[in-house]
């Protein structure tokens, strides 16, 4: 039966425990929910094999333009896949109770944006030698460009994530989110398809790592924050 | 034990333009059930809302155990249970992959209570289909399971009984009977006159909206 009502709680012990438990719930929901999954590596797949067809086959070109088309093509599946974030926790009351918990918004807000990185910025940067063969991407950009984009994907993901919680409470939030979302991932886009240009030349790339890395971090701290108080703000309206 | 858990003073809310309530102030002691009347429309679930922390578009005070509320947010949290009109059930998790996750979020819970839970609601030897198979009373039970495992002392329940059979409702209402006896305090929404809960305290919001 009932615990007898006990004024003196434990202690919030647990956090590490309901990190874990959100981030495997999170990647166990994406997995029963096949055709989500797929979506944005097969959108990242699509652009990529269509890109030679709709402008040339000629290598020298393909290669030229490869770091960009990859990087846009990243940040777009990113982008796409954002809206169902947070989507169905609020359809279905989830995202209710976990405003209502007395653990902290931002610890769930972490490992849910964790396990949508794992299932698309992840994915895509494994797939990423695979598509810089299609581009002819020189092998010497190849480190360069999965480098760059391990770096620059959580930061996709963080920031789209800020926007996908202040849009969740509108029916068709979708559009909006690309534009609240598009000019901040901007500076990602910039130094990601730079890195990759500098490996393929055979310049240092340390200097690109290192601004996509300080946003990474920037992001971290930073977008939790605003997540947590968007989506309050979201529940409430 | 009858100290004041919560204390509302003149509350204001209004939406598109239209007074949900005015100046509406009352308290709720431990021990007591407090039965939120109106019709359709009238403002029942916003006021649950707004009780709860989810919805901050009101004016006037709210006191927890003598605290204005924002102050002590993280113990007002602890002490909720906060059942709304969503329920909050994952459909493409099972029963108890869904409580597993409750009990991560309420650190005082604890998880190896889930099973005894689900055999409360009545849901044994469904625990490990996904919540999308089940009927929607069924559906709702998963989410009222919660109260079973529950150590909060203020229950804010939204229409607890919707979808529920006769037996389920009579068991739910021993519980919150039993709730109460244990001190604690349930501020609910229903259209069912609740029987053999002892003490019903109604506040009606209809007379509060013509006043304002």
């Amino acid at each position: 039966m009932n615990q007898p009502l006990n004024p003196q709680r434990r202690p919030a012990i647990g956090m590490g425990a309901l990190f874990a438990a959100t981030l495997k719930r999170d990647l166990k929901l994406s997995l029963r929910r096949k055709s989500e999954l797929v979506n944005p590596l097969i959108f990242f797949l699509m652009v990529i094999t269509l890109f030679p067809l709709g402008v040339s086959p000629e290598p020298g070109f393909l290669a030229e333009l490869a770091p960009g088309v990859i990087w846009v093509a990243a940040l777009l599946a990113t982008l796409l896949s954002m809206d169902s974030l947070f989507r169905t926790d609020f359809d279905d009351g989830s995202l209710e109770q976990l405003l209502l918990s007395p653990q902290p918004v931002m610890l769930v807000v972490c490992a849910k944006v964790l396990a949508h990185w794992m299932l698309t910025g992840l994915a895509l940067t494994l797939v990423a030698p695979l598509i810089s063969v299609m581009l002819f991407l020189p092998a010497e950009g190849v480190p360069g460009l999965m480098l760059s984009l391990l770096l620059g994907t959580p930061t996709l993901s963080l920031v789209g994530a800020i926007g996908a919680a202040l849009t969740v409470g509108l029916k068709r939030g979708g559009v909006l989110i690309s534009l609240l979302v598009l000019p901040l991932y901007i500076p990602v886009l910039i130094f990601g398809t730079g890195a990759v240009q500098a490996a393929v030349t055979g310049l240092p790339l340390d200097g690109y790592l290192a601004l996509l890395g300080a946003l990474l971090a920037l992001g971290t701290v930073l977008a939790p924050l605003a997540i947590g108080a968007a989506l309050r703000i979201s529940v409430s309206g | 034990m009858s100290q004041t858990m919560l204390k509302v003073e003149n509350l204001f809310c209004e939406r598109d333009d239209r007074v949900l309530f005015d100046q509406l102030s009352f308290e709720v002691d431990g021990g007591e059930i407090v039965q939120i009347e109106g019709a359709n429309g009238s403002g029942k679930t916003t006021l649950l809302r707004i009780l709860s922390g989810l919805s901050r578009n009101y004016e006037g005070e709210i006191y927890w155990q003598g605290e204005p509320i924002e102050k002590v947010r993280e113990e007002f949290r602890a002490e909720l249970l906060y059942f709304g009109h969503q329920p909050g059930v994952k459909a493409l998790l099972t029963p108890e992959e869904n409580l597993h996750w409750y009990c991560a979020l309420h650190a005082s819970l604890d998880p190896a209570r889930v099973q005894e839970a689900l055999e409360q609601v009545g849901l044994r030897g469904f625990e490990d289909v996904p919540c999308h198979t089940l009927s929607a009373g069924q559906h709702r039970r998963v989410s009222l399971a919660r109260l079973y495992l529950s150590d909060a002392r203020l229950w804010i329940l939204d229409e607890p009984f919707t979808a529920i059979d006769k037996r389920g409702v009579a068991a739910k209402e021993a519980l919150i009977g039993r709730h109460v006896a244990q001190g604690g305090s349930v501020i609910l929404t229903t259209h069912q006159d609740l029987q053999g809960s002892g003490a019903v305290r109604s506040i009606n919001l209809d007379r509060q909206g013509e006043r304002g």
